[in-house]
């Protein structure tokens, strides 16, 4: 496989504090990427080490076969980039920005340009002092998407946007994929990460603490179960990979490791399963079970 | 109007630094200028020759005010100070205004406030309240000082009223400025067009009949005519005019919403120009280039227009003659000499501020996106360098051009014009040692910028007071501007300006090495 971006034991540090303590990720040609993590937990410095804007203190990090830090300019005819928190002159007007930073990357698909202004509802003509939070961020997304690259770094792009802008938003990244690109998404937005991203890293206090796709990740979780049986069960708590276990009368509700859900399913049938509700684990509580470790711990 | 004091308190306290320096720096440009009269005509023949000869120099009268009692130490001061002080209470009155109320809204930090349990006039009439304690208290000061001087009370108390009064109706001008634009800085820019509109109507009024100084608040202070028989109902014109400002500006605040102005922003264009680190840096650099060459331009004018009565101006006490003549030569090109200096270190502070804004655009995270393109750090930082250099190289040529320009009209010597820039120019290289100094540092460090703050303040006082205050020698050569030779007064010599080039351009490569080396600041 093609790796695009190849960090291995990636360290940072800024004075006495470490932001980044071994961090790996992995990002391959073509697929969209989550990279997820809490505030703080060093997704925005890792960004910032890719781009060429800060110095990496230890570990190996590659983009395109090539060093970021070395060889950032030329890197970044590559790629676009859009901040989480988008600064603009507050004296230029948002149309003037797009254009100077497509020119600066290299050039602007003026088509692309002119349709993206149009779907993200963006008025180029006000000034930046005079745009909120999120129309800022379609500026830089604007910018960005209409570059011609390869790939896509976006850290939290949406926390501005509205739902509709949303939509139109991962409509974009659907089409930018489709050409065989690559993207890079930083988010704590977990429904947003589940409908684009093909694989996910999980970072905690600047280490990876899980990678993979989805479905590997359920592997990890807990399914949710609630059943309405003819007879009142027994014997349920002593079933493998089960927890919380709730019986009333003839209601059974249980989470159950997703890698037992097949013997625990088959003890319910003994009973005579009249209704039956699983919900498969979201990114959410996957999410909460990591963080949620370090809440107990 | 529920919770003003509270808001009022809130702003002294964030404040209190700020009204400090403004304050006690307009008090001392007072009291300062009544020191300096006496050193400088330690006599009452002093007074009368230096009178004299000013009383009838026009282009001394359109830039300080109508010449009256200047055979008085009061006068003296009346007539030195009245403009500028009343401009510096003027500018105090319009930053504090704006900070409390554009500045509020366009952060956003305004709707914090508002939403709390105050009335809706309760932020306007903190501010209006702010303003009038910061005048009355400068006024105040200003009066005090002067008497404690030893100066008539009459004339010292018209004085200080004509300031604070003066400062007040400019932070009417700035509530209503507030009002009309969206922007901070466009709110600043209609109240320093004012400011300078009011400005030369007194000057061209003062030198003619008189008349139009009637339609300037800085001509109202200058009638209540300080030390020279006051007089006293003028006081009304300048509380009318800020009473109706102030009412002015509730009437505009009461028919605009919050966060917009009661005239649109103007949109900009669609589609951009820009397509380059350098013309991003000229576009976001030109208006201080353009301010400082105006303002450094007026400076040398007002240099120039002295003269070569610098004689009559500067006196024969051994003090004056120590400080202007010891550059050696004739008086009249060691006084243009030590002028020189003096303005090009002041067009230093657009060196400081330049190298500065690379600071800020860092800091405000506007350097972020850009370098994430395909635009090397260092030619980011190239481009802004290179606005500095060529920025500095213009601000200290329209200083010598006003000086220049300042002496031919009122001696009718041409030749001066090419003399005087000729003279100053090379004391542009000096000024950019300290810009390279600061931007070694902040090549090293983004926040050490600030540093070029210091050695700017340091050259100031190695040139004003190294002499009084007997520095070591080797201290004050610490100054590049202690090693050129003092043009106009002695020759020019390539030397001492070629060494300073190295310096200058060996510490901008530092730190152009530097800065590729350090990581990024994010916002």
């Amino acid at each position: 496989m093609d790796t695009v971006i190849d960090i291995a034991g990636l360290v940072k540090r800024f004075g006495h504090t470490t932001a980044l303590d071994g961090l790996d990720l992995q990002v391959e040609r073509g697929e969209v990427h989550g990279f997820l993590g809490p505030n703080g937990a060093g997704k925005s410095t890792t960004i910032r080490v890719l781009l060429g804007l800060l110095r990496a203190d230890g570990g190996i990090v590659t983009m395109f076969g090539q060093d970021p830090w070395h060889d950032a300019a030329e890197l970044h005819r590559r790629l676009a980039y859009v901040p989480g928190d988008v600064n603009l002159w507050p004296n230029l007007s948002g149309g003037e920005v797009i254009d100077l930073l497509g020119r600066l990357r290299g050039g602007l698909d003026e088509k692309r340009r002119a349709r993206l202004v149009e779907r993200f509802e963006l008025d180029p003509t006000k000034k930046a002092r005079t745009y909120s939070k999120g129309n800022r961020q379609k500026v830089a997304l604007v910018a960005a998407l209409a570059s011609d690259v390869e790939l896509l770094i976006l850290d939290e792009p949406t926390s501005g946007l509205d739902p509709l802008m949303e939509a139109v938003f991962t409509d974009c990244v659907d089409e930018f994929k489709d050409g065989g690109r690559s993207v890079l998404l930083s988010s704590h937005i977990l429904a947003e990460v589940e409908r684009l991203c093909d694989r996910v890293s999980i970072i905690r206090a600047g280490r990876t603490v899980e990678t993979g796709t989805l479905a590997d990740l359920r592997h990890l979780t807990r399914t949710s179960v609630s059943a309405e049986l003819s007879q009142a069960p027994s014997g349920l708590d002593g079933l493998a990979g089960v927890h919380d276990l709730a019986v009333e009368g003839v209601r059974a509700t249980f989470e159950v490791d997703t890698v037992h859900l097949g013997e625990a399913l088959q003890a319910l049938g003994r009973f005579g399963v009249r209704t039956l509700t699983s919900q498969p684990p979201t990114l959410e509580e996957l999410f909460l079970r990591h963080y949620g470790e370090e809440v107990a711990s | 109007m529920t919770g003003a004091l509270t808001v009022l308190r809130f702003h002294l306290r964030r404040d209190r630094l700020m009204l400090l320096w403004w304050i006690a720096g307009n008090v001392l440009l007072y009291w300062s200028q009544a020191v300096s009269t006496d050193g400088l005509y330690p006599t009452q023949a002093d007074l009368d020759k230096a009178a004299a000869g000013m009383a009838d120099n026009a282009a001394f009268i359109a830039m300080a005010g109508p010449a009256r009692a200047l055979d008085t130490l009061g006068g003296q001061v009346a007539w030195q100070a009245s403009a500028f002080g009343a401009i510096v209470a003027a500018l105090m009155s319009m930053f504090l205004v704006g900070r409390h109320t554009r500045a509020e809204e366009e952060t956003g930090r305004d709707e914090l406030v508002r939403a709390a349990a105050i009335g809706r006039h309760a932020p306007l009439a903190a501010t209006a309240l702010l303003v009038v304690i910061a005048d009355v208290l400068m006024g105040t000061l200003i009066a005090l000082s002067l008497i404690s001087y030893g100066l008539p009370a009459g004339g010292s108390l018209a004085l200080g009223l004509a300031a604070g009064l003066t400062g007040l109706v400019f932070g009417g001008v700035a509530l209503v400025a507030a009002q009309l634009v969206e922007s901070t800085r466009a709110a600043y820019g209609i109240t320093g067009a004012v400011l300078g509109v009011a400005y030369a109507l007194r000057a061209v009024g003062d030198v003619g009949n008189g008349a139009l100084s009637w339609l300037s608040p800085i001509g109202w202070g200058q009638y209540l005519r300080p030390y020279a028989e006051e007089q006293w109902w003028p006081l009304v014109l300048p509380v009318v005019a800020a009473v109706l400002l102030g009412s002015g500006a509730v009437a505009l605040f009461d028919r605009r919403d919050i966060g917009s102005g009661v005239w649109p922003a103007r949109p900009g264009p669609a589609r951009g120009s820009l397509g380059s680190a350098s013309a991003l840096a000229w576009r976001l650099q030109r208006g201080s280039v353009v301010g400082w060459s105006v303002g450094l331009l007026l400076g040398g004018i007002a240099y120039g227009s002295i003269g070569d009565d610098v004689a009559d101006l500067i006196g024969d006490s051994q003090f004056s003659k120590d400080v202007f003549t010891a550059a050696g030569g004739s008086i009249v090109d060691s006084f243009y000499a030590t002028a020189a200096v003096m303005l090009a270190l002041i067009g230093g502070g657009f060196a400081i501020a330049s190298v500065q804004r690379l600071r800020g655009e860092e800091a405000a995270g506007f350097a972020e996106p850009l370098l994430a393109t395909a635009l090397p750090r260092w030619r980011w930082a190239a481009a802004h360098l290179v606005v500095t250099v060529v920025g500095t190289l213009v601000v200290v040529l329209a200083a010598g051009l006003g000086m220049g320009l300042g002496f031919a009209m009122v001696t009718g010597d041409g030749s001066a014009v090419l003399r005087l820039t000729g003279a100053t120019l090379p004391y542009a290289v000096p000024v950019l040692v300290l810009a390279a100094v600061a931007w070694l540092a902040y090549g090293i460090r983004s926040r050490w910028a600030a540093i070029g703050w210091l050695g700017l303040g340091f050259c100031f006082v190695v040139m004003m007071f190294g002499e009084v205050l007997q520095l070591p020698g080797w201290l004050m050569d610490v100054s590049p501007l202690r090693h050129l030779a003092q043009t106009p007064a002695e020759d020019f010599r390539p030397w001492p300006l070629a060494v300073l080039v190295v310096v200058a351009v060996a510490a901008a490569a530092a730190g152009m090495v530097a800065l590729r080396r350090r990581d990024v600041v994010s916002a």
